[in-house]
């Protein structure tokens, strides 16, 4: 009976999380006729490709769509490259540094995004990087880091000294510790760290928006905010395909981490 | 994995250094040679967005030393938008946006003045009125394009057996008529009226130039809020249809102008006061069959209400100001004008655009009445209030929600418009 309720239970989530989902596919294939429905269907009556059609000639959502792949997945790899040894250090150095350190970081998370952007695209501009995408890929890094930081440095202490103690033991260097034994077990938080941060610059509006000027530079949440007209009326079939397609490399780019969110257990690793 | 790492790692350098190449900048505008202007448009309809691309793209064609780039925007955030670029020094050349808000840009410098830019033969399209929404401390920040009037969307069958006749295009019903029509058409759980009102400010200040209220007055200098009979007349107006008549729908409060087409489809309500681009929804979306008018705005003692028009601006940094004006003549003479009314639905500012318009159209779907509803849109004095923003967000449509519930009184509303009147306008 205990296990009839939890499966219910579950059911019942992850229908409250699919729902949307479900209803945003729904919406991508109904006519406007069918949008205005006092009784809507879930299955449309007459579906139709047409939205699919107006989101991609009218908003060029495949062009941002690679522009938004490229930023999230540069994104997401420099943050793991410059969280990996600082979180490592954060974690293992321990110096007065250190922790003034990690309170600067979450310090400068509580900074409000309207407060920063003026100095920022005035400091991109200077260097010629504003309306590049350059540029937004080092404002999406800098602005992921704080929480990256604070969640490796997480994973890096839940590893065992002794581990790292025992390959010294057995003449393994300070760089072969780490490739062979520290990084392997940073798997998982690795992988949630970039999925943190490809999710982070991939959903992002408002820094693309104001640093990207140029057209062809868009990314796919600024495209997608083009259906949306004014005081909240919007292009319903259209904004519901465009975002059901915006969905999908995320979708596709945690199945193919979230395999790897688990396998680096360290149940018993220290047990003698 | 570790070599892995650096393999992407280096790849990721590479294809960032390539794309530090292939994205910079545009280069710098010049008053006497070919210069390339931005133009930030916030059409979005496919009619409109349609129309603005050819539109440049025929500009671009004949105009090879003045080439437009069109920049898409979109209309909740173009205002951060536009400020932050302002502030970073990087605005677009040409941009749309609304009377109501860039008088603010104006004031802070960001516009240039239009006045001297700009042709007679644009200036004597539009009236005196009109171009008063736009013109701050003498200057002329924007030239005003679409305006949108405030209508009645009326289901056809309901009105004929309800014995409601659907009154000319050149001359509307009073309100008092109004609130009888709507009592008649009032019948078991179908209401004659759905009152849209999730954001009640601007369409309460809107009607209420019906009955001559302002709400804003300016006392030795100072504008303070003044709330009398002018004032509560609409308000009041409402608040009768939904608890007195109970011929108003109290569910519809809550919703937008959209949100309440499924109801109106199927019979709920009869009748929707709304924008004139109300018309689009019912031509993409009314189901087979489903027949319906337009009439014209309601009277109290005028039809007059609040136009806020939609404009387009030159950015004073721009290093291309007389070529942005060409354009702009270009883009708004009375042709054009009318194709880009048409594609958003709006009614145009130009008399002749006006007049192009009801030929194209034939006066069909609503045309007839938009164009006639040109002549009732003015400036209020809440459109040129620096406080009006913050009075609207933090008192008025709280207390105009509340009222509308039926939570407030009247003397409560008007109590707590005038102290957010007080507190705001310092």
């Amino acid at each position: 009976m205990k296990r009839f309720l939890q499966y219910v239970a579950l059911t019942a989530y992850l229908i409250f999380l699919g729902f949307p989902l479900v209803w945003m596919l729904s919406t991508s294939f109904k006519p406007p006729r069918e949008l205005v429905q006092l009784h809507p269907s879930l299955i449309p009556d007459a579906p139709t490709v047409n939205n699919y059609v107006q989101a991609f000639t009218e908003q060029e959502l495949g062009r941002a769509a690679f522009n938004s792949l490229q930023v999230s997945l540069a994104s997401a790899l420099l943050t793991v490259l410059v969280a990996l040894p600082a979180s490592y250090a954060l974690a293992r150095f321990k110096t007065r540094l250190g922790t003034l350190a990690l309170g600067w970081v979450l310090l400068s998370q509580l900074f409000p995004f309207v407060l920063l952007i003026i100095p920022i695209f005035l400091i991109l501009r200077e260097v010629q990087l504003a309306n590049t995408h350059t540029g937004l890929i080092l404002i999406y890094v800098v602005w992921a880091l704080p929480f990256a930081l604070w969640m490796l440095q997480g994973f890096v202490r839940n590893i065992p000294r002794e581990l790292e103690e025992a390959a010294s033991v057995d003449g393994a260097t300070r760089l072969q510790v780490l490739r062979k034994v520290v990084f392997p077990l940073l798997a998982p938080g690795v992988v949630a760290t970039a999925l943190f941060a490809f999710i982070s610059a991939w959903n992002e509006f408002f820094f693309a928006l104001v640093l990207l000027k140029s057209p062809d530079l868009a990314t796919l949440p600024v495209t997608l905010a083009r259906f949306v007209g004014i005081e909240g009326t919007a292009r319903l079939g259209p904004l519901a395909a465009g975002s059901l397609l915006a969905t999908i490399p995320s979708l596709l780019f945690f199945a193919f981490m979230q395999r790897r969110l688990s396998s680096g257990s360290l149940a018993g690793a220290v047990k003698g | 994995m570790f070599r892995r790492l650096a393999a992407v790692t280096a790849a990721a350098v590479v294809g960032l250094g390539v794309l530090a190449g292939c994205s910079g900048s545009d280069p710098g505008d010049d008053t006497t040679g070919p210069v390339k202007l931005r133009f930030l448009s916030l059409a979005w309809q496919k009619e409109s967005l349609q129309a603005n691309k050819d539109l440049v793209a025929k500009w671009n064609a004949e105009n090879p030393n003045i080439q437009i780039e069109y920049v898409q925007g979109d209309w909740n955030s173009v205002h951060d938008q536009l400020l932050t670029s302002f502030e970073g020094g990087d605005a677009p050349d040409i941009f749309q946006y609304e009377s109501a808000a860039i008088g603010e840009f104006s004031k802070q410098g960001y516009l240039a003045d239009l006045s001297s830019l700009m042709s007679s033969e644009l200036k004597g399209q539009i009236s005196p009125g009109i171009w008063d929404t736009v013109t701050f401390d003498n200057k002329v920040a924007g030239i005003p394009f679409l305006l949108e009037s405030q209508v009645i969307i009326a289901n056809k069958k309901l009105l004929d057996a309800a014995g409601v006749a659907v009154p000319p295009a050149t001359g509307g019903w009073t309100w008092d008529e109004f609130q009888a029509n709507a009592q008649k058409l009032t019948a078991g759980e179908n209401y004659g009226v759905a009152w849209a009102l999730k954001s009640p400010t601007n369409r309460v200040m809107n009607l209420s130039l019906n009955f001559d209220g302002k709400f804003f007055y300016n006392e030795g200098g100072k504008n303070v809020v003044k709330i009398g009979d002018a004032e509560t007349a609409v308000p009041k107006r409402i608040h009768d249809m939904l608890y007195t008549a109970k011929s108003a729908s109290p569910a519809a409060l809550g919703m937008s102008g959209a949100d309440s087409l499924p109801g109106f489809f199927a019979g709920k309500y009869a009748m929707l006061p709304g924008s004139v681009s109300l018309r689009q929804q019912m031509v993409e979306q009314a189901p087979a069959g489903f027949e319906w008018v337009t009439i014209p705005p309601l009277k109290g003692v005028s039809s007059n209400h609040a136009a806020n028009p939609q404009t387009l601006s030159i950015s004073e940094d721009s290093k291309a100001k007389k070529q942005a004006m060409q354009f702009l003549e270009y883009f708004l003479n009375p042709a054009n004008m009318a194709t880009l009314a048409k594609g958003d639905w709006l009614v145009p500012t130009g008399t002749k655009a006006n007049e192009e318009l009801v030929k194209l159209t034939q006066g069909k779907q609503g045309w007839d009445v938009a164009a006639d509803s040109a002549k009732d849109l003015t400036v209020s004095a809440f459109q040129k209030v620096p406080g009006y923003p913050e009075w609207k967000t933090k008192y008025a449509t709280p207390a105009l929600q509340q009222y509308f519930a039926n939570k407030i009184t009247l003397d409560q509303l008007k109590t707590q418009l005038t102290d957010g009147g007080k507190a705001v306008l310092k």
